[in-house]
């Protein structure tokens, strides 16, 4: 079995034990004094944003590498990740919704933390037509590089909306000074679904940048 | 530098005589028109809207020529000639950004006064708003011509430009809109300074981001 075939297994049973293992003790909580049973959608939001946010800037990281070194496997790991990290921002957008409406009465606010998020989601597309629009391989690379690139000035955004302006979406509760505003009972599921959604991402992500090479190969001929 | 100058003139004289301007500054007006007979003509109502909707109606207007910008020197060769002389391509893509920028942002800002007066708004607004757009044209020029270079050798690039840019440009339309509306206000706000940073930092990266592009469309 080639090594990305072994990093796929381990990847995949990870990902499944680690996502059971978050929504059985996500479900089992006890319901939030303030939020009631709703507080369990954060288990499923909140691990999407930063899933989507990671898949960017692993995006941005291999657009680098795509611009220095001209590596086509790092081409190949931008195309294969940029649909996927779409997918997780609509999660994110999505659940978030689901959450705003019993928590804030609207499934939607036009707060700096949504807005940038949405455009998030947006550039996304951008990135994925302009890759889908390009013929030859090295062009489309380099194109869709120089794109996320400027496209990842939006990361910084998302990331410090909270702090920069006064949101309805709530500041960071994990990684702050003074450790973490949030009870153990439901830092555990959070974590867990965080490192399922991370090794989920990956599991994908390795399944499709092989698919692309085999793709690229077959292309090329023989 | 009498290099840069002469890419500039060329490009606005080019801009000029395929009648851009006229097409930029037509739309602009048209949505200025039709949006009071839309939503009505209460004065109330249209203050409120003004800076929003003059501000995406000057965006889009803006990119409706973005899409000539290097595709007319792509296509008869021109281009090619550029990139080989003796002026670096950073800066004969910020010539053509600024020549952009006078053929529209220019004509658009000054254009933006009589209709803010067709949107009920005070002087005081009026002038914020031509202000905002004076400066906020130059990030949609630059960050125009990112997507127009990305996009050049497309043939039908001037469909995916605003699918592309208009994301980039948000900010823009936020920040500018937030400042027209505290100027309605009389209350001060950071959105003037956030929409010129914005667009510093746009006129900035964009001459390398956009002749970074052209070099990938032009190698092949």
């Amino acid at each position: 079995m080639s090594n990305s075939g072994k990093a796929l297994v381990w990847l995949g049973a990870g990902a499944g034990l680690c996502l059971v293992a978050g929504l059985a003790l996500g479900l089992s909580v006890p319901p939030d004094a303030r939020q009631g049973d709703a507080v369990r959608i954060m288990f499923v939001h909140v691990p999407a944003a930063w899933t989507a946010m990671m898949a960017y800037g692993l995006i941005a990281l291999c657009a680098v590498v795509t611009l220095v070194w001209r590596h086509p496997l790092a081409d190949a790991a931008a195309k294969a990740a940029a649909p996927l990290g779409a997918v997780f921002t609509a999660l994110g957008l999505v659940t978030g919704s689901i959450w705003g409406k019993p928590m804030w009465g609207a499934w939607w606010v036009w707060d700096a933390r949504l807005t940038s998020f949405l455009l998030l989601f947006l550039i996304y597309l951008g990135l994925i037509a302009l890759r889908h629009s390009l013929d030859g391989e090295a062009r489309a690379a380099r194109a869709s590089a120089i794109l996320a690139l400027i496209g990842a000035a939006d990361l910084p955004v998302v990331e410090f909306s909270v702090k920069w302006w006064s949101t309805l979406h709530q500041g960071s509760s994990l990684i702050r000074a003074g450790g973490p505003a949030m009870a153990p009972v439901y830092l555990w599921p959070l974590l867990s679904m965080a490192l399922g959604y991370t090794l989920f991402f990956l599991w994908l992500w390795v399944w499709r940048i092989r698919i692309d090479l085999l793709v690229r190969s077959v292309r090329r001929g023989p | 530098m009498s290099a840069f100058f002469a890419q500039m003139r060329r490009d606005v004289r080019l801009a000029w005589r395929a009648g851009g301007i006229g097409v930029a500054l037509g739309f602009f007006a048209a949505v200025a028109v039709l949006t009071p007979l839309g939503v009505g003509p209460d004065p109330a109502l249209l203050v409120r809207i003004g800076g929003g909707v003059l501000w995406l109606a000057a965006m889009l207007a803006a990119l409706l020529s973005l899409d000539t910008l290097f595709h007319a020197d792509f296509e008869d060769g021109s281009l090619d000639l550029i990139a080989l002389s003796s002026l670096p391509l950073e800066l004969a893509a910020l010539a053509k950004i600024a020549a952009h920028w006078l053929c529209t942002g220019l004509p658009l800002a000054v254009l933006a006064l009589p209709a803010a007066a067709m949107f009920a708004f005070p002087l005081p607004a009026a002038l914020m708003l031509a202000a905002t757009l004076l400066i906020g044209t130059a990030a949609i020029s630059a960050l125009g011509a990112c997507g127009a270079a990305l996009t050049l050798s497309l043939r039908r690039g001037a469909l995916l430009l605003p699918v592309i840019v208009l994301p980039l440009l948000a900010p823009a339309a936020i920040f500018g809109s937030a400042a027209v509306l505290a100027a309605l206000d009389g209350v001060g706000s950071g959105a003037f300074l956030l929409l010129s940073a914005f667009s510093l930092v746009a006129l900035a990266m964009s001459p390398f981001a956009a002749a970074a592009a052209i070099r990938v469309h032009l190698a092949e």
